[in-house]
């Protein structure tokens, strides 16, 4: 029984800062680099000194896997690999090697060039981390070492999102990332072989959602955009550049289409069009009905969703609005947000979730004051509206995901306590599998039960197999051999290969057993019956009179000697090795039958 | 271990393998060289290929006369072409477990093989493989139906009559085999069967054998496959190629300590140094359009066209042809230009960064944008409108006996100011040119051909060190 290793420097009972260590088979392997949105200190960053301790991450890590682009899974990448220094290989998929470290540029100049900050990563240390990463297929199995190899599955949560699966020889743990197990207006669903993995690491972040079907809330939300556009209100829509916002343009601009609606719909410009540039270049990441008509007509080709300048926020009339980022913590989507909250007629949807600290989650939770830099305060009389359209599996999802996989052990991460907590009880409920819920620094043990490859040797297989009948394959065969323990590795090896190598003695074990017979004659006449005996008896073995007067079966030796006292009782004394214990024991109780009548 | 080669021809291979009681078919190709036999299919009625003289037999009699043609002491059999399928024979081919597909040009027999021969397995193949084999198998099917023939010449195929024809004809083997193209409905139920993999993606067949598709450079998602039980290895390498063009590059080193490596798919004109010919098809295209005339390039809709338009984006500037239009015409080509942009993760290093710009890996984007290129689905319609010349027209098949080709091979025959370039090497370029004989147009054959050579595959040997080569 061998154990496996599970650390969360970030996300255990936690949503933002993803982070985990886990240690397989004796290999180190970090899975996501997150940051958390709702700090902008110290603690924004996974606390890496633990791994370092005061060796090298490059030493002490085997590879570093990145789930998706989404910063709170890859924010700190630049700062581990660049600032505290990490030059071992770090896996991403095709898309998301191409998005993140955009979105790790954006991030930078949110915090250094507009907030000022310094003692942050800078352009060059973006460009130097991404030159390790190395891009991975869906379903490839990437070698990273001899030992260790990785292999991705598609997640559906934003484009190029993936599942791992980490396999050392029969160990292997998958780490879900986030990941949508429904279909949606512009990802297919995530999907992953029964590969039964002795730990399932999965996110948790709607642990106790069960969501209602996605049309409803897709009416929903457009009912209510409509009717704050019917009002002359103006609609805010705080979302990330990619992901959620591709989809909830799809489906503006089919409702704009089908219902002939006029007001304005803008996108915050820069990372946009880039962004619907992405999606149509990778659209093989998509869900198939985008896939197959994409040369007819590319849904990412829209045609009322406009590019957004800052002096429309003052236009008046109607319009709506999706502005980065989603969380509401900087950048234009505060600015907008700031213009637009004092006004009734106004509406701002939520679409995903919000991190603690930020003014998204602060408003969610009904907070309509909020003091704002230099103690200003800000009234919100707008309308705030939360609709879940953030990708993340619900309870029905990962229960399924869980089927799929079937796991020896489930780990949650990514969620909040209190919901993960109803999660394990229902997982450990349904599934009979140990659930386990760490918190940030806390270690997880789980406990396998790995296969342990044994070399034979060719000389003892080719002995082994000499010995009684031809194998056959369909029946397991006995062999005997001496295993050795030597240089971290197990063989299989003769007994004799074995003493030599270890310089070990060699020790013979006998047995030997009295058998008396009634036989009035002389010694070499019984000597001469239980030979004839046996041989009639034992066709198949090498029955041998010696002339010594001894018999021999096998290496079996047979002596006889008259009783000291008593001339009419024959002593037979038998002796065998260890090794021919089940033949000597065979003879004996053959013997101690007694002989058969002679005939003369 | 057991293989048996169903095709004979060297660059389209079809062979079954049978290994730790699995049967594997290695790619299904379809030599379509038998279509050079038949007199080309005219989208408009062509005056010359109608008054075209019956051949008739040394003893005079008329018996083939509705069924063979003569044009320039060549016979042409004058019914809708037919190809030459795999051998069906051999072995019972419902027995065939799975097939493993390398390239999308060694994929146009499956219809035949899965539809008609009692196949119950899977198909694996790449997801570039399966969308442009699919364009292929569009193209042809719509090539041959568009043009519907009245009749359907068999009487030639009877033993005792085709020992009295000319050769080639004479000499074609299992003529009576020979089977017409198959249909949409047909292609469709066998792409269904297609189940799609990626690079070293490791598939277990049976719990007995374990399969892995590796790049093999030549193509969009082209295949190298590696079979192997638990102590044996058997890698199957089959169109190749280590030159840098659009794919991702070969990868030689999980090729390494194979028992067996079966070679298949080498280049047919080992001494055509592909950038030497590109470099001659770009002077003598220069050249004709210089001169006023038009240049017409019988091709595939995907593969080297994507090549040849990437060196003509850098080329037309610099040889002052920026005026001249650029035309491919396919019933697919959109779509193949279209598909050519979203494989990134199948491409060359240089190509994918181009994608995480985020801008389209190949220029003919641009070309599109300018107005430089155009396509069209056939020469009816918008084209027909838009047409200017001098002009260079894409356009297949390249055997020269259905598509639109045949109409520009008409049009422009007769004039010497014209070029016609072979850029395609399955086809003898002057078997594919005889039915259009006497020819005033200008022809030259530069046949770009990236697969391995015999210098590059002694190379790749000694860097693999195997055990056993087979050569089917």
């Amino acid at each position: 029984v061998l154990s496996m290793f599970c650390w969360c420097a970030g996300a255990g009972q936690d949503v933002g800062r993803s982070c985990i260590l886990v240690s397989i088979a004796g290999k180190n392997v970090m899975l996501d680099c997150g940051m958390h949105m709702g700090y902008n200190d110290d603690r924004r960053f996974p606390d890496f000194s633990y791994i370092t301790q005061n060796g090298r991450l490059t030493d002490f890590l085997d590879c570093v896997i990145i789930s998706h682009f989404h910063l709170d899974h890859c924010g700190a990448l630049p700062y581990f690999s660049e600032m505290v220094g990490y030059d071992g290989p770090i896996y991403m998929t095709h898309p998301t090697k191409a998005i993140c470290p955009i979105l790790l540029e954006d991030y930078r100049k949110i915090t250094v060039d507009k907030k000022g900050e310094t003692n942050f990563f800078t352009s060059q240390m973006i460009k130097d981390c991404m030159k390790k990463v190395v891009a991975v297929h869906l379903h490839q199995t990437v070698q990273v070492d001899e030992e260790l190899e990785i292999k991705a599955y598609y997640a559906g949560h934003v484009l190029g999102a993936a599942m791992f699966q980490i396999k050392v020889g029969c160990e292997s743990v998958v780490y879900t990332g986030d990941y949508n197990m429904t279909p949606d207006r512009h990802l297919g669903a995530a999907w992953i072989d029964k590969c039964r993995p002795d730990l399932l690491i999965s996110e948790s972040t709607y642990a106790t959602t069960i969501r209602d079907s996605k049309r409803c809330r897709e009416r929903d939300f457009l009912k209510k955009v409509h009717e704050t556009v019917e009002r002359g209100g103006k609609v805010l829509i705080p979302v990330f550049a990619l992901g959620r916002a591709q989809e909830l343009c799809i489906l503006l601009e089919t409702f704009w289409e089908r219902m002939n609606l006029k007001a304005p719909i803008y996108f915050s410009t820069g990372l946009t069009e880039k962004a619907n540039h992405y999606y149509k270049l990778f659209i093989t990441w998509t869900n198939q009905k985008i896939r197959k008509t994409f040369v007819q007509r590319n849904m990412f080709e829209f045609k009322h969703i406009k590019a957004f300048d800052r002096a429309f926020a003052d236009n008046p009339g109607p319009m709506v609005v999706f502005a980065t980022p989603g969380m509401l913590h900087a950048g234009q989507s505060l600015q907008i947000f700031r213009k637009w909250a004092g006004n009734e007629k106004n509406m701002v949807i939520m679409p995903g979730y919000c991190v603690q600290g930020t003014v998204g989650h602060k408003i969610l939770s009904g907070q309509r004051k909020l003091e704002m830099e230099g103690r200003q305060i800000l009234e919100v009389k707008m309308q705030v509206e939360y609709m879940s359209f953030s990708a993340h599996a619900d309870a029905k999802g990962i229960m399924q995901l869980i089927r799929q996989a079937e796991p020896r052990n489930v780990l949650l991460v990514h969620g909040e306590a209190k919901k993960m907590e109803f999660l394990k009880q229902k997982i450990e409920q349904e599934f009979h599998v140990s659930c386990f819920m760490p918190a940030n620094g806390e270690t997880t043990t789980i406990l396998t039960n790995p296969c342990i490859p044994v070399d034979i040797s060719l000389g003892l297989l080719k002995r082994e197999t000499a010995i009684g009948p031809s194998p056959d394959a369909k029946k397991p065969k006995l062999m005997h051999g001496t295993l050795l323990m030597k240089d971290n590795s197990f063989r299989l090896v003769s007994p004799e290969q074995a003493l030599k190598e270890l310089g070990l003695a060699e020790h013979q074990l006998r047995f030997t057993c009295r058998v008396h017979i009634q036989d009035p004659r002389k010694e070499h006449e019984t000597v001469l019956r239980v030979y004839n005996h046996l041989k009639g008896i034992l066709k198949d073995y090498s029955v041998q009179h010696l002339p010594d007067g001894s018999i021999t079966v096998e290496s079996i030796l047979i002596q006889a000697t008259a009783h000291s006292e008593d001339q009419g009782t024959k002593v037979l004394l038998v002796s065998w090795t260890w090794q021919d214990e089940e033949l000597g024991s065979y003879l004996t109780s053959l013997l101690k039958k007694g002989l058969p009548q002679s005939t003369p | 271990f057991f293989q048996y080669c169903l095709s004979g021809h060297p660059t389209l291979p079809c062979n079954v393998l049978k290994f730790k009681s699995t049967t594997i078919m290695l790619d299904c190709g379809l030599d379509m060289t038998s279509t050079l036999n038949f007199l080309p299919l005219p989208l408009v009625q062509s005056p010359r290929l109608s008054k075209l003289p019956s051949w008739v037999l040394k003893d005079g009699s008329m018996l083939l006369d509705k069924e063979l043609k003569e044009c320039s002491g060549h016979v042409f059999v004058d019914s809708v072409p037919e190809f030459c399928l795999p051998e069906t024979e051999l072995l019972d081919l419902s027995t065939v477990d799975v097939i493993l597909i390398s390239n999308y040009h060694c994929m146009m027999a499956l219809p035949y093989i899965t539809e008609y021969t009692g196949f119950t397995g899977t198909v694996y193949a790449t997801e570039p493989t399966v969308q442009i084999g699919r364009l292929l198998m569009e193209e042809l099917v719509n090539s041959i139906e568009r043009v519907p023939k009245a009749q359907s010449a068999s009487m030639w195929k009877n033993k005792e009559v085709q020992r009295l024809l000319p050769a080639p004809l004479k000499d074609a083997v299992e003529v009576s085999m020979w089977r017409k193209c198959y249909t949409m409905p047909e292609v469709n139920a066998a792409l269904s069967k297609i189940q799609l993999v990626g690079y070293s993606q490791k598939i277990e067949l049976f719990g007995a054998v374990q399969v892995t598709p590796l790049s093999s450079g030549y193509a969009l998602g082209s295949s190298n496959w590696i079979i192997q039980s638990h102590y044996e290895k058997v890698s199957y390498v089959s169109g190749s190629s280590l030159l840098t063009t659009h794919p991702q590059p070969m990868d030689q080193a999980s090729l390494k300590n194979s028992d067996v490596l079966i070679l298949t798919g080498l280049t047919q004109i080992p001494t055509a140094n592909p950038d030497g010919m590109v470099g001659e098809f770009c002077s003598n295209l220069a050249m004709t359009v210089r001169n006023g005339g038009n240049v017409l390039v019988p091709c595939y809709p995907s593969g080297v066209i994507y090549d040849l338009l990437e060196c003509l984006y850098q080329y037309i500037d610099s040889a002052g042809l920026s005026n001249v239009p650029f035309y491919f015409i396919s019933p697919v080509a959109n779509s193949s230009l279209e598909f050519s942009q979203i494989f990134a993760e199948w491409l060359c290093h240089n190509k994918q960064t181009k994608v995480y710009l985020p801008e389209p890996p190949f220029p003919h984007a641009e070309l599109i944008q300018t107005n430089k290129l155009k396509h069209y689905p056939s020469i009816h319609g918008d084209f027909s409108n838009d047409f200017k010349q001098p002009c260079v027209v894409f356009t297949g098949h390249p055997s020269l006996r259905f598509g639109d080709v045949v109409h520009f091979m008409e049009l422009w025959g007769k004039s010497s100011l014209n070029t016609v370039i072979f850029t395609e090497p399955d086809f003898s370029y002057l078997d594919a040119l005889a039915p259009y004989q006497p020819l005033a147009m200008k022809c030259v054959y530069c046949p770009i051909d990236t697969r391995l050579n015999f210098i590059q595959v002694s190379k790749l040997l000694k860097e693999v060190q195997v055990m056993n080569f087979l050569f089917p």
